[in-house]
């Protein structure tokens, strides 16, 4: 990576730290209290302050426009998913034999598509699938790329290595390709989409991970668990991770953002979601080649479905990364 | 100079030990994964005495590291396999592809790579005012947007609200460069939107990291004015890692052709790509995905190779 190789170090201190020397600032154990400690150990010292701590970086959440716009335009979609089906005025599945490829109408507020099928019903109940696959598909990518992450910094040496040049050679593809190619071969379903995305992403954080590890296992926690005879999974699970949540739970927003790209992407070159679930990027497949002929709110409205979703997201994580990273 | 020599070398050979372990993912992806290809090719229906006919004449019967030998091989002698659905040569096909894709590619980079360090320039020297935040927030929000929705929102307004610029991205045989260019100018544009976030905050950060050095404070205090100060000493030290990014972003814009030719119905590798894999065409598929590693590969080692060149800082560094 690029900010890796950065050069030198400004004598003067900078008064906003790029997001890029996250890392460092994680030195400082206020900055991981943002998150519940996952176990007494390392964290359980800095209880009282963290709940001061805690409150004030939800207050600066709060207070941010750009949160407030995304975790507005988040929830809209979860609600959306999570209750659509009945408040949607028509079935999004089962369309009319005369009335297709109408434009938006009274009765019909995003038209008909090629089917006949109510397009703001299909928008309305999109969200479900993708809402479903991208956050499970992002977890699993956290766990296994902070597991992975952890045993290179901790153990560093030959496994590092080896692990490393696997991770190059991954990483050496542009996620959408990784992925496609994937599903292409295992065959597109929920599960493979899960699988598959949740072990390119795990790839992506563990990099993040281990340069994190890294720094934190010279510090002198770390040498007294050692001299403590802690056996290596207690000093990487109990004693290190706590201190390394910062960076992953950004990670994991930052990510989930992507992982909704990724889906998006591949329904929309007919590996991801399958029809006839309402999808978004489905059902932009389906109706993109009308576009020419005039019929633009079908493909239209769920690209602008899916554009709000994604920038939702990324609003709140980049946010949280803010907040986080001070 | 030897030690640098030395690097380089280092570096090399870890760029093919990535290229070797990328060949071994994609041959487990697109020939380990899917199963019996002559299944895939005969259909469900197909007689099994048919089915393992065309096993053997593919020879997907053979061992596995057999199989991979003979593939990899046969690459670097140049035989990309033989594509399943044009029972011909992949490198005929492919090799036009990548030509147009390239094509598609240079008109995005010869917008973006200014456009987005004007960009983070800016930014950075606003900082922390509502300029800055403007040109961060939007930039990171376009880059998260998919590329076939923001071609689509394109297309909406541009060719069928506006009618100023074509639907595809496909001239009519025998068109003049310039209108060649305005057939390629909408495609690039989703390019463009996803790479802008990136390479500007990396434009920032470099500027910022520049101004906050110790340098342009003397040159400040010793009087020089701000536009010499910025031109002549920040500019100068904040593109040096503003390169690495966009070499490094070659790849990624590569991947993002898979969609944005998908959607402008462009004949370049994306296309390929997604037509292979509908077809089940592995070893289409498979070649174009390699070919997408070796630019990626290529474009970064070249990235490595100018950035340890151009900072003597860092040269002396990897020396040690």
């Amino acid at each position: 990576m690029a900010d890796d190789e950065l050069p030198g170090h400004p004598a003067v201190p900078s008064v906003t730290k790029a997001p890029l020397e996250s890392a460092a600032a994680l030195r400082d154990p206020a900055a991981v209290s943002s998150l519940p400690p996952v176990t007494g150990g390392a964290a359980g010292a800095l209880d009282a302050s963290a709940g001061r701590i805690r409150r004030e970086q939800l207050r600066q959440l709060v207070r941010s426009k750009a949160f407030l716009i995304g975790a507005a335009l988040l929830l809209l979609w979860i609600v959306c998913a999570l209750f659509g089906t009945s408040f949607a005025p028509f079935n999004p599945t089962s369309g009319s034999l005369t009335n297709f490829n109408a434009p938006p109408s009274g009765a019909h507020w995003f038209g008909t598509d090629s089917l006949g099928r109510d397009v703001f019903s299909r928008v309305i109940t999109g969200a479900t699938s993708i809402l479903i696959i991208a956050p499970l598909a992002t977890l699993l990518g956290t766990v296994a790329g902070t597991s992975i992450g952890l045993v290179q910094g901790y153990f560093r040496g030959a496994i590092d290595n080896m692990i490393g040049r696997i991770v190059d050679a991954v990483l050496a593809l542009p996620v959408v390709i990784v992925t496609f190619l994937f599903v292409v071969a295992l065959q597109p379903s929920k599960l493979t989409l899960i699988l598959i995305i949740g072990f390119v992403f795990g790839v992506l954080i563990a990099r993040t991970v281990r340069t994190a590890v890294l720094q934190e296992r010279e510090l002198d926690y770390i040498a007294a668990a050692r001299l403590r005879d802690e056996s290596g999974a207690h000093v990487m699970f109990v004693e290190i991770l706590p201190n390394v949540l910062g960076p992953i739970f950004v990670e994991f927003t930052v990510r989930l953002g992507y992982a909704i790209f990724t889906i998006a992407t591949l329904s929309f070159l007919g590996f991801g979601v399958q029809p006839p679930t309402p999808d978004w990027g489905a059902d932009i497949a389906n109706s993109y080649q009308y576009l020419a002929a005039g019929y633009w709110w079908e493909t239209l409205f769920p690209a602008l479905a899916i554009a709000s979703l994604v920038i939702g997201v990324n609003l709140v994580a980049d946010s949280i990364e803010a907040v986080v990273i001070q | 100079m030897e030690q640098v020599a030395g690097y380089l070398l280092k570096r090399l050979g870890l760029a093919l030990l990535t290229l070797v372990l990328l060949s071994l993912i994609i041959f487990f992806a697109g020939q380990v994964l899917p199963g019996d290809p002559g299944r895939a090719i005969l259909g469900p229906f197909a007689a099994e005495s048919a089915v393992k006919a065309v096993d053997r004449s593919l020879g997907v019967n053979r061992p596995l590291l057999t199989q991979y030998w003979s593939w990899a091989s046969g690459i670097v002698h140049g035989d990309l396999g033989t594509s399943y659905q044009f029972r011909a040569p992949v490198s005929t096909f492919l090799f036009p592809a990548l030509g147009r894709s390239l094509k598609l590619a240079a008109v995005a980079f010869v917008i973006v790579v200014p456009l987005s360090i004007v960009g983070g320039v800016v930014a950075a020297l606003n900082r922390g005012r509502a300029v800055d935040r403007t040109i961060s927030v939007t930039g990171l929000s376009l880059s998260t947007v998919p590329e076939f929705v923001s071609g689509i929102v394109l297309i909406v307004v541009f060719a069928i609200g506006l009618k100023v610029l074509p639907v595809t991205a496909t001239p009519p045989a025998g068109s003049s460069f310039p209108v060649q260019l305005r057939y390629l100018i909408l495609p690039a544009i989703p390019l463009v939107l996803v790479l802008f976030g990136y390479i500007s905050r990396m434009a920032r950060a470099g500027t910022i990291e520049a101004l906050d050095s110790d340098y342009v404070r003397t040159a400040t205090l010793k009087g020089l004015p701000r536009s010499v100060v910025i031109r002549r000493h920040v500019l100068r030290n904040s593109l040096l890692p503003t390169i690495t990014v966009v070499a490094t972003q070659t790849g990624y814009l590569i991947g993002g052709l898979l969609v944005v030719e998908t959607l402008f119905n462009y004949p370049g590798m994306g296309r390929l790509i997604f037509t292979a894999a509908n077809n089940k065409d592995f070893p289409m598929l498979e070649a174009g995905v390699l070919v997408i590693g070796v630019v990626y590969l290529t474009a970064t080692l070249i990235a490595d190779i100018l950035y340890t060149v151009l900072n003597p800082r860092i040269r002396l560094q990897r020396a040690e």
